[in-house]
């Protein structure tokens, strides 16, 4: 998807990394990193690593950083010109469709998403570096980085026993740690997605979590799924 | 962090959180917060790091274990300074973020699921 993005940019002193978020790791997120065979450097954070790091809560997530190793845009969403999300769209569904399903992709067709500006200020970026007005300052990346609040950090901390444990074999034991990050930073999809998808693979209602994917975008409205873009 | 002891290996906690304890305390980026004396020694309680980075220490009383979970210094990046990447691909092959100084670098979060 972002190989054509790299084989552009790339000779501009552009590098694309990848950095998939999954704790099946390459159980889960190996064959697609296959098929997208690309030639820059595809990383497996099991972890969920870069929701601590940088403030991560939701996917796909761009953060932009300059020759000297400074963030110049925090985390947001991130688009190679096109969502990708919106291809799976079917134009007709079946009469028999599960009804979730049916609510789910309603949901979809209302996530905000605006790919064209993005490719608009990367190019920008990678043609006038720090004159490009996309290029934040340090004091700015900070500003807008995600609040650390202490519920976001106990979150991040019961994530963390909860991948742990799961990828140890205590699936069971995982659960509970889950459920508590995602009742303490609700709004982190990446929190929940992931967990959701171990009780059920298509994040449908289980017996496992109170939420599911259609329930919670609802409630959120998925408007929000992605914060407001401003680049 | 993932602990199965209160007392934390000095070393892997930078590499892990990017805080370095030095003579100074506990630092990253620009940034030092204060450690109490003695703060030489290759282990540190994890208690007094949780107290004064403001790290939630979140125990799994079943397993042994504790998550020694982020700094809550006001923002998620506490410092434009790009923190460390250690990640593997693919073929279990690590990679490091900061081997990329020099180019611009886009980071790009997706996911399986």
């Amino acid at each position: 998807m972002w190989q054509e993005v790299r084989s552009e940019l790339r000779p501009k002193g552009l590098e694309i990394v990848t950095v998939a978020l999954d704790v099946g790791g390459v159980e889960a997120a190996g064959k697609f990193i296959d098929r997208a065979n690309a030639e820059h450097p595809s990383l497996i954070d099991a972890q969920h690593l870069l929701d601590e790091l940088f403030g991560v809560v939701n996917v796909p997530s761009g953060i932009w950083i300059d020759e000297q190793g400074m963030v110049v845009r925090p985390p947001e969403p991130a688009w190679p010109g096109r969502a990708v999300f919106q291809d799976f769209i079917p134009k007709e569904l079946p009469p028999d469709a599960d009804p979730w399903v049916v609510k789910a992709l309603a949901l979809t067709k209302r996530i905000r998403h605006d790919p064209k500006r993005y490719m608009v200020a990367l190019r920008d970026w990678v043609e006038r570096g720090a004159d490009s007005s996309y290029a934040l300052a340090p004091d700015e990346v900070v500003a807008r980085s995600r609040p650390r609040t202490r519920e976001s950090a106990e979150a991040a901390a019961h994530f963390e026993l909860g991948q742990h444990l799961h990828r140890a074999g205590f699936a069971d034991d995982a659960v509970p740690h889950f459920r508590e990050a995602h009742r303490l930073e609700p709004d982190n999809w990446t929190y929940k997605r992931q967990a959701w998808t171990f009780a059920d693979p298509l994040q449908r209602p289980n017996e496992v979590y109170e939420g599911d994917w259609a329930s919670d975008v609802e409630k959120a409205g998925p408007e929000n799924y992605y914060p407001p873009s401003d680049i | 962090m993932i602990l199965d002891s209160l007392d934390v290996d000095v070393s892997s906690f930078e590499i892990r959180t990017g805080w370095a304890i030095k003579p100074q305390g506990a630092c990253k980026a620009e940034m030092c917060v204060e450690m109490p004396e003695g703060s030489d020694s290759p282990t540190i309680d994890g208690r007094i790091l949780a107290k004064r980075l403001g790290m939630p220490l979140v125990p799994d009383t079943t397993h042994g274990l504790w998550a020694l979970g982020p700094e809550t210094l006001g923002r998620a990046l506490s410092s434009a300074e790009a923190p460390e990447l250690i990640l593997p691909d693919r073929g279990g092959i690590e990679f490091r973020l900061s081997s990329l100084r020099g180019l611009k670098v886009l980071l790009l979060a997706w996911a399986s699921w």
